[in-house]
């Protein structure tokens, strides 16, 4: 028995030394082992164009939406428990507080892309109580699926209603021989959106469907003045989604 | 004291049973829930918070509402309500137990549910609306607790306890004060986005929660030998009365200024909910009911004789109940989500499912506040306080049967 004890007060003292060290030791890693892809894209504010003039047809939206949602996996559900990334809606329910009733028709009819719109202020980051929902260095507002709760609160918070929740099984709603294993599922009980594809440029590709819009949607870096989305934005009109809200969106239209 | 709930007549474990079986089938519909995801609710893209957290939302304010019998016996030393003072700790206790459950059931991931926790972020509303929900189920455990153990003792409630009443009563705002704040700080929600919010919040807790109260007291006193005092009734009653009519003024307030305005974005919701968009008009006759039950409540309480009208009381309350709960149960999360940002009406109707597990979680509260409620009119029995008399008064009225009455 006594030796027991004393075995015991040994190890004591060996565990209690061991957490004395093992946060030190564990913070050690601030080299972390992960490298930066050489081919990455970097930015200091990553910001959209689209151009509407050239890009406002329903099929072409849906082109777009279609490369989108099968490289990231988004299911696809009918009804209101859909689960979107990028989609085509009017005029007025884009541009709701800018409106007028003699608005040009061809502008009225168009179908305008939607999509997540990274705002520098973005209402999703402030509310969610778990960080799930974070605003990267570079103005991304990227998910992590793996910290989410599913409260919603971020599809409260959204004035763009940009986010998606998944209400039941995603894996349900795709065609599983065609998933792409370079981008992770989604379980149930979490929000998703655009992630204005962090995957792509951390690989120095840009996202998909920027390159698949032959033209009509450039993406580039707001804070460098010589930029591609600088030089549009320099010599276009260009509007954002509800200004009111003072989200300021990082993406624009040409109308 | 605990012990005081094991033992019963047979009409209150056969209603424990009951609940136990309420909580039963509405847990299965819960499993059901955890195995398949919310997909088993009405909910969607565009009404994505419904029955829950409007049930939530609605709980808070009952939780918030005892303070309207704690607040005018320590601040104003209003004694004649001193015996009621615990059934409005004990009833916090099941609000709160409640609100949690049904945030619980609202998650669609559970388990990860303590991240919440693990990583604290002060700027979500919803971290602080966890910390004092948490912190005010404590607080009244401890207060209520304490003073029962002390009263049964025969003991004058202990000083240190002073400090934690007079937070709690501070904190019964600040619950519901934070609940609106969930709501009111949403950029693009234009029903929500009021700086009245918090306080339409806190009226129609003040008259709906001392109302829920007083009627479960009223059904307490048929199954116990605990009877309130006449003037204690009176003045919660005069409590709810005002907390109505500024409840109903604070609505009103909401109404000149969307509509002398002419914005679009504030005209809309309302405009949705009591007239209908775009054909829709499923909630319009639900809130006309509520216009017009809330100013049917208001001129029963007004008018001192039907006020003081013993038989109509308690329709009365059930009329305000009912009231606040279309107006801040049902209106006011439907309402914030419809119309959508897209200003397109998704209509929302709570499923079977939804509706099973709210069911279950209701009966948890029944459980909670039935087993406290027999602890508490257990002690004050033992103790003689309260009591009724032969000729319907309270032992501590003075009334011509009391034993000491004058």
């Amino acid at each position: 028995m006594k030796n027991n004890r004393r075995t015991f007060i040994k190890l004591a003292g060996i565990a209690a030394a061991g957490l004395a060290v093992a946060p030190k030791a564990m913070a050690s890693g601030s080299a972390a082992p992960v490298k930066t892809n050489p081919e990455a894209v970097h930015a200091e504010h990553w910001a959209m164009v689209i151009d509407t003039t050239k890009l406002h047809t329903e099929e072409e939206i849906a082109e777009l939406a279609g490369i989108c949602h099968s490289i990231h996996n988004v299911p696809n559900i009918e009804g209101k428990k859909e689960v979107k990334w990028l989609w085509a809606d009017e005029y007025g329910h884009t541009f709701p507080e800018q409106e007028n009733p003699h608005l040009s028709e061809e502008v009225h009819h168009r179908s305008f892309p939607l999509l997540c719109n990274h705002c520098e202020n973005p209402p999703c980051v402030r509310v969610c109580p778990t960080k799930a929902t974070y605003k990267r260095p570079d103005g991304i507002v990227a998910m992590d699926y793996h910290r989410c709760i599913g409260c919603r609160y971020c599809m409260a918070g959204c004035p763009y209603g940009s986010r998606s929740f998944n209400w039941g099984e995603p894996r349900l709603h795709m065609d599983l021989a065609k998933l792409n294993p370079e981008f992770p599922t989604r379980m149930r009980g979490v929000v998703e959106k655009c992630n204005f594809c962090v995957e792509r440029l951390a690989v120095g590709k840009m996202p998909a469907c920027v390159e698949a819009s032959h033209g009509a949607i450039v993406f580039g870096d707001l804070s460098d003045p010589d930029s591609d989305v600088r030089k549009v934005l320099r010599e276009k009109f260009t509007i954002r989604r509800k200004p009111t809200a003072g989200t300021e969106p990082s993406v624009y239209y040409i109308i | 004291m605990l012990e005081l709930a094991l033992k019963g007549s047979k009409r209150y474990w056969m209603w424990i049973s009951f609940l136990l079986v309420l909580i039963g089938i509405g847990s299965l519909a819960y499993v059901n829930q955890l195995m398949v995801g919310l997909e088993t609710t009405g909910m969607g893209r565009d009404v994505s918070w419904g029955f829950y957290i409007s049930q939530f939302t609605y709980l808070v304010g009952l939780a918030a509402s005892g303070v309207m019998i704690v607040l005018p016996n320590y601040f104003h030393n209003y004694k004649k309500n001193k015996h009621m003072v615990i059934f409005g700790e004990f009833m916090a206790i099941a609000a709160c137990i409640m609100c949690m459950l049904f945030i619980a059931v609202d998650v669609g991931q559970p388990t990860r549910m303590l991240n919440v926790m693990l990583h604290p972020t002060p700027n979500s509303i919803l971290f602080w609306d966890m910390t004092v929900l948490v912190g005010y189920l404590v607080l009244n455990l401890l207060v209520g607790w304490t003073c029962l153990m002390a009263d049964r003792a025969n003991l004058p409630h202990p000083k240190w306890l002073k400090p934690f009443i007079y937070t709690s009563i501070i904190w019964a705002f600040s619950i519901h004060t934070v609940t609106a704040f969930l709501y009111q700080g949403l950029p693009g929600r234009h029903y929500w986005l009021t700086a009245i919010l918090a306080a339409r919040f806190l009226a129609s807790a003040f008259c709906s929660g001392p109302a829920i109260l007083l009627l479960v007291l009223k059904i307490t006193e048929r199954f116990t030998t605990f009877q309130m005092p006449k003037d204690a009734v009176k003045t919660l009653v005069k409590i709810i009365m005002y907390a109505m009519c500024v409840n109903m003024f604070f609505f009103m307030l909401e109404i000149f200024t969307s509509f002398y305005s002419n914005m679009p974005g504030h005209m809309n919701p309302i405009l949705y909910l009591f007239a209908g968009e775009h054909g829709h008009n499923e909630l319009v006759p639900y809130m006309w009911t509520f216009i017009v039950l809330a100013f049917l409540s208001i001129a029963f309480l007004v008018t001192p004789q039907l006020r003081e009208n013993h038989k109509l009381l308690p329709w009365t309350l059930v009329i305000l109940v009912i009231a606040t709960w279309l107006d801040k149960g049902l209106g006011l999360v439907i309402g914030g989500f419809t119309p959508t940002p897209f200003e397109t009406i998704t209509t929302y109707w709570p499923t079977g499912k939804e509706l099973l597990v709210s069911m279950m979680v209701y009966a948890i509260g029944a459980l909670v506040v039935t087993v406290l409620f027999k602890i508490a009119t257990d002690v004050k029995e033992e103790m003689g306080h309260s009591q009724a008399l032969p000729c319907g008064c309270s032992s501590e009225d003075v009334c011509e049967c009391a034993p000491e009455g004058e």
